[in-house]
């Protein structure tokens, strides 16, 4: 069963990573060449998932709107793992000073923030686009992995190993970087394929309000905002992207829970 | 307890005002000042000073987060730049949309994972709960916004029990729930599926207790130690799951509003962005923030009341 979870979350990621990467040599339909005429199709031998109101394959829109999403949603993780785990570290590693308390009532502070309003906010005020999508689900994610290192990090600290190497000589950097990185890394691992799960939601949530990737990029949310006044001529349209969001972001929980159980047996069964 | 309540308050304060510095700073850095942008391109300098100073932007920057911190303080959130009537009376209007809307969506989460997740809980490592874990996993990977428009094509289209969009108003109430019933149920779905799962290993966690064992020693069954003594244990962690997500709830229901094109909150924000009504874009975000950080407060002091040993630990 735990082996099933790993296994079928690992294939669905798998298919959409190579999805993803393989719209960059082929396929099926350029994305950007509109034929009116075309519309509309329900799938068939040539337009395997049919056509959109431009006559575009969705197909080939699926492929290159998944570049998209993983591109937003990776570069998000990222930006709050590459800030987010030193800020952890350093408030573990100095934990009880005024360093420590800054960077935990910060953190608080940001995940008290309604994060999808504030991603509205940057995106609407810098401007709409996949860039700014970027930043904004990125500094959500910053609080997220700076809490999640800080806890994990500061039970490490009382342990031998560390002391031993605090009476080496090492440095509370160095052993940040050498020790403490190396045991939690697994956990950073799981939580990094949560947050993408998320970061691919938000990205779809942004693009159907029109905030994220502009167009002629296609991306899974516009898809759906687009065919959201099509729906009753063609379901298909709509329901085709929406189902694509929930593979993957099935995939990826399923393989964050499937890791979570094989690297750390202690948490089985016990997550929320 | 009186201590923990203080310094609980001092840190909300704390919380509030670099909450209100940092939605003002980033506001403030926006392109484009609201003055230039509702005369057009075409408005002379002097008509745009004129305005500038009838709005009161020409003043420092301090000066007018001050001004505003100030209002909000004493209830007045300022005026909208555009429709030139007072911003509370606007989020009002609207509040009686997108918080019946939050508070709808929270009933129907709490109705449907409350029994799944006693049921999953009960029947551990048995199919019921493969299945009601599996309905978990699905429902968080469901953006809400294309679940909206999936009930829509069937509830609204196809067999028209409800509207597809739109709000009728509070006069005729039957009607207005009848409108904001889709939409919470799609707001409900992913809150529904987190909240099952945080009641089912919280149910796990204490079946697992000793006191469960004592109260199946002394010759319940299994079911009456888990409705008299499992239940009201498990709930700590539920309720403060119930509060954080009504945050989440605040913000899923500013796009579900834009697929039923309910004229809450969400409009309301995405309105003033459009159209450069700063004032209008702080204060609502100001409110929601404000609203979210009273909620993680009250759920701590709850907590704490609750549970005497979290109040030594802070």
């Amino acid at each position: 069963m735990k082996q099933l979870t790993l296994i079928c979350g690992a294939v669905l990621t798998l298919v959409f990573f190579a999805v993803a990467g393989m719209s960059f040599l082929w396929t099926p339909e350029p994305v950007d060449i509109v034929n009116i005429p075309a519309r509309l199709q329900t799938p068939n031998l040539t337009n395997w998932l049919g056509t959109d109101h431009f006559g575009r394959d969705i197909l080939s829109m699926l492929m290159v709107g998944a570049r998209t999403s993983l591109a937003v949603a990776i570069v998000a993780v990222v930006i709050g793992m590459g800030l987010g785990v030193p800020l952890g570290l350093i408030a573990a590693a100095n934990s009880g000073s005024w360093l420590d308390e800054v960077i935990s009532r910060t953190n608080d502070l940001i995940f008290a923030f309604p994060s999808l309003v504030i991603a509205i906010l940057i995106t609407a005020i810098s401007g709409p686009g996949a860039i700014n999508a970027i930043i904004a689900i990125g500094i959500f994610n910053i609080p997220v992995f700076a809490r999640l290192s800080r806890a994990a990090a500061l039970p490490l600290w009382k342990r031998e190993f560390i002391m031993a190497a605090r009476v080496a000589g090492k440095s509370k950097a160095r052993i940040s970087g050498e020790h403490i990185l190396p045991n939690i890394a697994n956990l950073l691992i799981v939580q990094g394929t949560i947050q993408f799960s998320l970061g691919i939601l938000a990205e779809a949530g942004l693009s159907y309000v029109g905030l994220g990737a502009q167009p002629p990029i296609p991306s899974w949310g516009r898809m759906l905002a687009e065919s959201q006044t099509m729906i009753t001529l063609a379901p298909h349209v709509a329901i085709i992207p929406g189902c694509a969001i929930v593979l993957t972001v099935l995939g990826l929980n399923l393989l964050g829970d499937g890791l979570r159980d094989r690297l750390d047996p202690k948490l089985r069964s016990t997550r929320t | 307890m009186i201590t923990y309540v203080s310094k609980r308050l001092l840190s909300l304060f704390v919380s509030l005002a670099v909450a209100s510095l940092i939605i003002f700073a980033v506001v403030e850095i926006a392109p484009g000042d609201p003055a230039s942008f509702m005369l057009g391109v075409n408005a002379r300098p002097d008509t745009v000073a004129a305005l500038k100073s009838e709005l009161g932007l020409d003043v420092p920057a301090f000066q007018r987060y001050l001004a505003w911190v100030a209002g909000m303080v004493q209830g007045d959130f300022g005026t909208s730049y555009t429709y030139r009537s007072p911003v509370q009376q606007m989020v009002l209007d609207r509040l009686w949309i997108s918080l019946p809307l939050a508070l709808y969506a929270l009933a129907l989460s709490c109705l449907i994972a409350f029994p799944a997740g006693v049921l999953a809980a009960a029947r551990r490592g048995q199919l019921r709960d493969t299945i009601v874990t599996g309905a978990t996993q699905i429902g968080v990977a469901i953006p809400n916004f294309w679940f909206a428009m999936l009930l829509v094509f069937v509830f609204a289209i196809k067999l028209a029990w409800f509207p597809a969009g739109g709000f009728p108003g509070w006069e005729n109430p039957v009607a207005a729930m009848k409108a904001l019933t889709l939409p919470a149920i799609a707001l409900a779905l992913p809150q529904a599926a987190i909240l099952t799962r945080v009641m089912r290993s919280a149910l796990i966690d204490i079946l697992g207790e000793d006191f469960i064992r004592t109260a199946r020693a002394k010759g319940l069954t299994a079911g009456q130690a888990l409705w008299r003594h499992g239940l009201r244990n498990a709930l700590i962690p539920v309720l403060t799951i119930i509060g954080l997500q009504f945050s989440f709830l605040i913000a899923g229901g500013i796009i579900i509003e834009q697929v039923f094109y309910l004229p809450g909150l969400g409009r309301l924000i995405f309105q003033a962005i459009t159209q450069r009504d700063l004032i209008v874009v702080e204060s609502v975000v100001m409110l929601l923030v404000f609203a979210v950080i009273i909620i993680n407060f009250l759920v701590d002091l709850a907590y704490a009341w609750v549970d005497p040993r979290l109040r030594r630990r802070t």
